[in-house]
This record gives structure tokens, sequence and C-alpha cells, in this order.
């Protein structure tokens, strides 16, 4: 059910870009991701919905080790998370994450922002980081801010940025953690028009949300998570038109009305 | 909203209990007091610096100490003599208020207290708390006073110890609140003139000590009065400590206006209101829900900085203390009876902090 | 057109003057102005008369005057012999010595029990957390008073020192170590530590160019502490390594040699630090949580090591919110300090409330004592308004 064969998604025979395994992780008492199996090919596109409290946000964090797992394993691109320093310096340099609150740093210009990592984590010249930076503005249409501040921006924008300082790190895998859901309703198209094109790139993207027109425009895959389990997965029109699961078919119902 | 479903989850998995190092007693050990070769340390340093501080400071306390007896019996004692307290405490606590009739500071101070509980619980913030207040404010003045009821008059130059910190503290920041509003709206007012008054007032006491405003009130305030009229010195350190007070309160009520939404005023203003009904029946009460923490805080100030009156020789609990140990007999107990003043203190502050900040999270949560 | 409707000019001019904001305001400041001129001048009446009745010389020219009075401790050179002037000089540079070193010692220990609050480590952080709370409560003079009563009663005669560390004494006369005597290399040492700083300072610039053009990092923190610290280090070895100290020997009744602190000096320095850095610990708390997690997970998640994390992006951001309240604490501090006229130790206040009891002019001393404080109160605000329009977050 977790990993459908290439050739039902349009994808040709990629390597597995994640790998995670009989992952459990308990907040204290509460059991909150209970058994996961989840495979993912580079190049692949998957969105994770499900009400709140079922444990998407935490998968995901797990996944560059902002959250810790206490049992199974998760392997990203060969190397596998442990608590080994060396390999989740390692990972989160692959792994580039946008998250609901856009978390900018309102002290440093928005080219500053995008500098910091290339420059203190891949020992980039100051020059070849600016250009670089430049370079993902243009993609996400916001050049002409760079030497403005977050705090003159709008969420929309602020959120480009932050996928933009995502990239200059040119990471394989991006996870989106409810990327939308923080914005006015007429901010949301600009960055999921930013998060197609990328898709159009062919970056390998995880994507939290509830945007279900994306997710019929650009996944492979979509995961239905309830109670800490991945309940139900398919392609996006089987996964809309045919949900097999009662929960999903509950869940569905309540979110397009 | 989304909903979880009622179906059961999946029975496999229920079975699985987290690693037993995470959870109960040794999780709890292991994340707070072992978490990583840094903390261990930490942890097991400042286990051994207490088992070298705390054994003796309790034998010095408890075990070794005297708790009624006489000075000289306490003189041949290695542990704390706390019969300074026990032999002193009425000296202390009331200063030089007759004897017989200390039962009245007394309840002046059960009568405070009890307001005070009464008013942390916010069922009770109505009218009638008001007019309680007030009704209590003026059946302590005439505990303390006399004079009337058939009580015996009792001059303020004898009211000392804990009634008059009490009533220092509470009478400043009371007295000082309606002016500390009037400097606020003052400071926030579009007429330069008044501003400017304001704004000096403000910045001048606020920039200033209160040690030279007591001073002041000691020996300046009396030239300031036509001749054969004097005022009492405890009085005068009162009107000193509400025009200190009255300053920080206005800082603090300006925080409050600033906080209310223009719209307000607009709306206000739209209805037809003139500036007068505007403040007192719109913006100040929004302003003061708002300023009510940091009101508390100010009273724990008064309250400290009370003890300051000691430096122009008026009797509150501190100068009390510092009497008794001038005595020959208690001389060099010092830290017991500090540290006894000391437990009076926190225990006073501590609740009405702790408070503040219960009522912080209640107004935050609220608004 | 219809032109029933009066112009604007001709209904001003039919607005009775009750009714115009305008006119109001300046008849309510007039008013105001009028009643505080009245008070004040009812008040300076009665002053002059009383003043005149009770025969009180007016004006500043009793600092001329002898102050016949002695001073504790002093850092110029005093005499019952100089003027009242020169007396309240030494007081204002007394005031001035307890700030400073009470200021560099409440940041030193607030900033260390601010982070021990914040520590994962239970243990530890309850404990900065009873500080805290049983420092910010119980109020200040107090604390002084203990603290020069402990000296007082508790502390044994210079005769019994107790000695904590070899060549540190603590009596009831106060607090008696050794200094290093006096040796010309002193000089070239201090020198050398001077360029020292000069030379990290340039050696930053040059790193971040470096790292700006090539992108390597230099390490220059550890390079920098070396220099400022190994470099006084080999001036002192190649001029004879002098470790000669003047320590304090016991004569007679007391200690001479080496460095006294005084019972009162120590006093004040111990409880004022231990008040205000309590209340700083409390600032450098909520300055350091007021920065949200997502910071610190944004700037994980870009691959930043904890260091560069805090570097970077946590500590710009908390001291923004951490230096304002912070500066306000130094002042209190400062303020706090007039307390001293409490346990002896002369400070401005002590000597101006001297200068008062013996000259009777309170008006002009209470005044002195407000001007001084009022001065540091504007340095500070000065200094607030400078920093905080330096580094304001630009917002939309």
């Amino acid at each position: 059910m977790n990993t459908p064969p290439a050739t039902a998604m349009n994808l040709p025979e990629s390597r597995e870009v994640i790998d995670i395994i009989d992952m459990h992780k308990w907040y204290g008492d509460f059991h909150v991701l209970r058994g996961i199996n989840l495979t993912i090919r580079k190049g692949e596109r998957i969105v994770i919905c499900g009400p709140s409290g079922s444990g998407k946000s935490t998968l995901i964090r797990c996944i560059n080790r902002l959250e810790e797992h206490q049992r199974g394993k998760i392997i990203v691109d060969g190397t596998e998370l442990t608590s080994d320093i060396k390999n989740i310096e390692k990972i989160r340099a692959e792994v580039g994450m946008v998250f609901q609150h856009f978390n900018l740093f309102p002290h440093l210009t928005i080219l500053e922002n995008l500098t910091l990592g290339p420059i203190w984590v891949r020992k980039i010249p100051r020059v070849e980081a600016e250009k670089t930076a430049m370079y993902y503005l243009e993609k996400v249409h916001i050049a002409e801010q760079a030497r403005k501040f977050p705090g003159q921006l709008s969420g929309g924008q602020q959120q480009r940025v932050a996928i933009a300082r995502s990239l200059c790190m040119k990471p394989n895998i991006m996870l989106f953690d409810e990327p939308t859901s923080a914005l006015d309703p007429e901010m949301v198209k600009e960055v999921l028009d930013v998060m197609i094109s990328l898709a159009k790139d062919g970056m390998t993207m995880i994507v939290v949300s509830h945007e279900m027109g994306f997710a019929k425009s650009v996944a492979h895959r979509v995961l239905f998570m309830d109670f800490g389990q991945i309940v139900e997965a398919n392609t996006p029109e089987a996964f809309f038109d045919n949900p097999q699961n009662e929960r999903t078919k509950l869940f569905l119902s309540q979110i397009l009305h | 909203m989304i909903q979880h479903s009622n179906q059961s989850v999946n029975s496999q998995t229920d079975d699985i209990k987290p690693p037993l190092t995470s959870i109960g007693v040794i999780g709890w050990i292991k994340s707070n007091l072992f978490n990583g070769t840094f903390n261990s340390v930490l942890t097991l340093l400042t286990l051994f610096f207490l088992w070298k501080i705390l054994p003796p400071l309790i034998r010095w306390i408890f075990v070794d100490s005297l708790w009624t007896s006489t000075a000289v019996e306490c003189r041949s004692v290695d542990g704390a003599c706390w019969s300074i307290i026990s032999a002193n405490y009425r000296f202390i606590l009331f200063g030089f208020f007759p004897h017989e009739l200390q039962w009245r500071p007394l309840l002046a101070m059960i009568l405070l207290i009890g307001l005070l509980l009464i008013s942390r619980n916010r069922r009770f913030w109505k009218r009638l708390l008001f007019f309680a207040w007030v009704a209590g404010l003026f059946c302590m003045a005439v505990l303390m006073k006399g004079g009337m009821l058939g009580l015996a008059p009792v001059e303020s130059t004898q009211w000392g110890g804990l009634p008059l910190t009490f009533l220092l503290a509470v009478f400043g920041l009371t007295a000082a609140y309606p002016l500390g509003i009037l400097l606020a709206l003052g400071r926030r007012s579009k007429m330069p003139a008044i501003k400017t008054l304001s704004i000096i007032y403000i910045e001048m006491i606020r920039g200033v000590p209160l040690v030279s405003l007591l001073f002041m009130s000691a020996v300046i305030f009396p030239l300031f009065l036509p001749e054969g009229i004097t005022i009492n010195k405890i009085l005068r350190a009162q009107v000193a400590i509400i025009l200190f007070t009255a300053a920080y309160i206005a800082e603090v009520v300006r925080g409050g206006l600033q906080g209310i939404a223009r719209g307000q005023y607009e709306a206000a203003e739209s209805l037809g209101l003139n500036y007068v009904q505007t403040m007192r029946l719109i913006i100040l009460p929004q302003a003061l829900k708002i300023v009510i923490p940091p009101s508390v805080s100010i009273l724990i100030s008064a309250f400290k900085d009370t003890s300051l009156v000691v430096i122009i020789g008026l009797y509150d609990i501190l100068k009390t203390t510092q009497t008794t140990l001038a005595n020959p007999s208690w001389m060099g107990f010092s830290t017991e009876a500090f540290f006894f003043l000391a437990c009076i203190y926190f225990i006073c502050c501590y609740t009405m902090s702790n408070y503040s900040r219960k009522l912080e999270k209640e107004l935050g949560t609220s608004s | 057109m219809d032109n029933s409707l009066p112009s604007t000019k001709e209904s001003e001019n039919s607005i009775p003057f009750w009714h115009d904001p305008a006119k109001r305001a300046v008849v309510y400041q007039l008013a105001t102005l009028a009643v505080v001129g009245l008070i004040g001048y009812y008040l300076f009446s009665n002053t002059v008369t009383n003043l005149h009745r009770q025969s009180i010389a007016t004006g500043f020219h009793f600092l001329e005057k002898e102050a016949s009075f002695e001073i504790g401790e002093s850092l110029i050179r005093y005499s019952a012999a100089s003027n009242y002037a020169r007396a309240l000089l030494v007081g204002i540079l007394n005031t001035l010595k307890v700030a400073f070193v009470g200021i560099v010692l409440t940041i030193l220990l607030g900033t260390f029990v601010g982070i021990a609050r914040l520590s994962s480590n239970w243990l530890v952080s309850r404990l900065a957390a009873a500080y805290i709370e049983i420092f910010q409560d119980i109020p200040i003079l107090l604390q002084l008073i203990f603290w020069y009563a402990v000296f007082y009663d508790s502390l044994p005669a210079p005769r019994n020192a107790l000695e904590p560390i070899p060549g540190m004494f603590l009596c009831n006369r106060g607090l008696a170590f050794g200094v290093p005597e006096p040796h010309p290399a002193y000089r070239y040492i201090a020198i050398a530590f001077l360029l020292g700083c000069v030379g990290v300072y340039f050696l930053r610039k040059w790193a971040r160019k470096r790292q700006d053009r090539t992108g390597l990092s230099f390490p220059v923190f550890s390079t920098g502490s070396a220099i400022i610290l190994g470099l006084p280090l080999v001036i002192w070895l190649v001029l004879g390594a002098p470790t000669a100290m003047d320590m304090p020997r016991l004569s007679g009744f007391n200690f001479t040699g080496g460095l006294t602190v005084s019972p009162e000096f120590t006093a004040l320095l111990l409880g004022l630090v231990l008040y205000t850095a309590a209340f700083v610990a409390e600032i450098v708390r909520s300055g350091i949580q007021a920065v949200s997690k997502g910071q610190t997970e944004a700037a994980m998640s870009l691959g930043l090591k904890p260091w560069q994390t805090l570097n970077l992006v946590i500590l710009p951001q908390s001291l923004r919110i951490i230096v304002p309240p912070l500066t306000s604490q130094m002042l209190n501090l400062t303020k706090n300090s007039s307390l001293a006229v409490a346990i002896g130790f002369p400070d401005f206040v002590s000597v101006a409330n001297t200068t008062i009891n013996q000259t009777g002019q309170a008006i002009e001393g209470v005044a002195l004592i407000m001007v001084v404080y009022l001065i540091f109160s504007l340095i500070t605000s000065a200094f607030m308004n400078w920093y905080n329009k330096k580094i304001a977050l630009i917002e939309r």
C-alpha cells in the first residue's frame, strides 16, 4: 500500500531517497506515530493530509531531526538518522524545510536570510552566495525586495522568500509543513504557483497540506494519516474519487464541502 | 472543523510501549537531571554543593536553636536564637502603639488582608467591592487613630511596625492612582502646556531616588507651610510616597492607554461622546483592565519601598527591628532578626507577585 | 446654484466662543498654568518667610566653606579642611565607583542566573528560580542592612580573621587581599593587553573579508583569546616574570598592606548586586525565550551548528529585547546606591545629607541630589534612545 510500483506513477525507475521502516514515536506516554512505513523515490511528490493531531507534521519533522523517533529506522539518501551529530548535519544539508509560520530571520535582510546558510554551512564565498540567492529570488518572483527586511513584506511574499532560502542550500528533498495555512486567501495562490514550478523542475517534495487542488495537479501520491498511522495512500485520482477506508471518506467529506 | 472518527485504532500497535528509560520516574530523572554529559556533571556538582551547605544550615536554624529562652541562655548556644523574636515580637510588629490597645492595629491589618483576599477572586469585582474598600479603609483609619466610637485616641507618632508598612503602601497606591491617571492623560494630551507639565513631573520624579523625596518630605515640606501649621511626619512621608508612586503609575497607565485600538476612540467620537465621557465610559475601563498586572507590580515595589522610611526616622518594621537589636541584651542576633523580617516581606511580596502572574494569565486568555 | 448654506467663514464667526475646541484648549491650558503658578507662588513665599525666620542662608556659597567632617573612603585626596564642594565631589566619585563595579558584577551574575533558569537540568533551573524569587521579594534596604550586620555581628576581629583563600582575609574591618607590587613591567603588560584588543579588532575585520572572498571561516574566537591573553603573558615572561605581591599583614589591630575593601563598600556592593541580578536574570530569561522556537528550527534546518545559531540568529534578536530593560535596571542600581546613607558608606546622598545637617540648607542640598541623579537618568535615556534607533527592526 505504501510503495506503489513506479510505473503506476509515470516515474522512471529511480532510487529511493527516503526509507522509513516501522517508525514509532512517543511524547511521554502518548503514542504519536505508530509504525510508519514509507518509501519515497527521487523526484516523487507526496501530499500528506489528515485531521489535526494525526501526527503528519511530527512525521516530516522526524525526517530532518527536529523531532526524535524512539523506534524504527529512518534512512535519508543512504544515511541513517541516529543521534550521531555528523549524520544529522549531513541529512539537514540535503533536506530543506518550509514552515507554516515562515520563520524568516527578522533582523537580516532578505538577501542575508538567503546567504546565511550557504556562507556558514557550505562555506561558499559571499559573492557567489549572493549570485545564487538572486537567482532563486528571481525564480520566486521577488528579486526586487532583496534589500528589504522580512517585516516589510506580506505573508505570501515571506513564504516565497522562505522557499527560496531553503533552495539556496541546493537540497535534494524539500519538506513543506502546512505552507499556506497561515496565509490570507488571496496570497495562497502565489505560494502554490511557486511550489508547482518547483515540482516541474523535478524536486522531491513532501507536503503536509489541505490544498487538494495542489494535490490533484502535481502529487504522485496522497497519504491520509489518522491517529499516528498512514491509513490510506493512493494516486490523487484514486484517492479523491474512490477512497477505500471509512475514515478517509469521513475526512474527505468534512474538508470538501 | 475536522473531527476524529469514532472507529477504534488499529489494535496491533496498542501493545507496543515506549522504551522504558523514557517514561515514569526513571524517564523524568533521565531527561531532567542526567540529559547528556554536561547536565550529569552539573547535577552532581549541584548536589555536592547542596550537601555541603544544607545540613549545617538546617542544624543552625532548627536543631541547635532556642525558640523561647532568655538572651543570656541564647549566647551560650551555637544555634539560632529565635527567642529574640518571641520575646520582642509585639514591639517589632506594632512599634510604640500602647500595649493594651494593640488589638486595634491587629484588627485593622486583618481587615486589610481580608479585603485583599476577597479582591483576589475576580468574581467579586463589582460595585459592592468598591464600597467595601472605602468602608474598610475608613474603619482602618478609625481603628488606628481612635478618638471616636469610644476608642481612645492614639497619636500618629505612636503608629509603627507592620500596620505602618501596610498603611503607607496601600494608601500610597490608592491615593496615587487618580493622580497617576491624570498625569497619564495629561501626557497624552494634545495641549502643549498640559503635556509639558506632565512630562516634566513624570520624568523628574522617575529620575530621582525615593530617598531624595523622603528627605524632601522630612526637611523641606515644613518650609512650604505657613507659620503655625504643622503636618505630622507620617503624613509627610505618605505624601512623598504618593507623589513618587503616581509617576510610575502614570507610565503604566499610559502603556495601557496606548494599548487601546484607535477604533475605540473613533467609535466613541462618532457616537457623540465628549472627552470626559469617552475616557470614563469607554477607554479607561478597558485600559485599567490591561494595567492591573503591572499595577500589582507597583504595589509590590511600594510595599518594599516603605522600608526606606527608616532613613527619616519613622518606625516601620525595619526600624523597630533595628531598635530591638540596639538593646544591649539582644545585640548581636541580627541574622535571626533580619531573617524573620525577610520572611515577612517575602511571604507578602511572593503572594502578591504570584497573584499578579495568575491574573496576567487569566486576563491574557480572556481578552 | 443653491446658495442657502452659509459659507464656512460665516459659520466660524457664529460659533459661540465656548464651543470652539481650539479656544477651549487655550483656556484650559491657561487655567492649568495659572493654578500651578499660584500654588508655586504660595509655596515659594512661605518658604522664603520660613527661611528668613529660621535664619537659614540661601544660595550656593556654602560650597566654598570648610566642610570640617571626615569621609571614610575616598578616591581623591580629601581632608576635613577641604570645602563642601570637594566633599560632594568625593561623594559623586564614590557613587560612580559603586555603580560601575556593581553594574559589571550584576550583568555577569544576572546573565549567568538567567541562562541557568533556562537550563534543561531541573535542579539547576529550580535553584535559579528560587534565587530570583527570593532576592526580588526582599527589600533592597533590608538586604543592605543585613549584609552590613553580618560584617559587624558575625565576622571576627582582625586577629581571628577568616582566611577563605590563602592571602585573603575576611574580618569585621573589611576584606583584605594581596595586590601585585608595583613594577615597571605592569605598564608594558597593560600596553600589550590594549594592543592585543586592537589587534583582535583588525583580525576580525580581516577574517570577515577573507570569508566573503573565499568562504573559509577563520577561528577568530580562539585566536583572538590567545592573543589577548597570550601577548601580556609573553611580555610578563620576557620582563622577568615579576611575582612579588603586596600582601596584607596583621599589625596591631588591623591589616596593613595589600588592598582593603571596607565593610560598608562590600555590604553595599553585595546587596546591590544580589538584588539587581535577580531582576536582570528575569530580563535575560525572557529575552532569550522571546525569540520563537521557530527561529531555532529554521536555523537548524539550514544546517547551522548550535553555536552558529546562537551567534547569528538568537543573540541578535535577544539583545534587542534585553538591552532596554537592562539599561533601566542599571539606572535603578545607581539610584538604589543612594541607600548607602543607611549603612554609612559615603556616597553622594550620604555626603549631601551631612552637608544639609551642618549647613541647614536643605533646599539646596536636596536640589543638588536631585540634579545629580537626573543627570544620570538623562544620560541613560539618551543611550537607550540611541540604541533603540540603531537596532530597531524595520517593519512595514
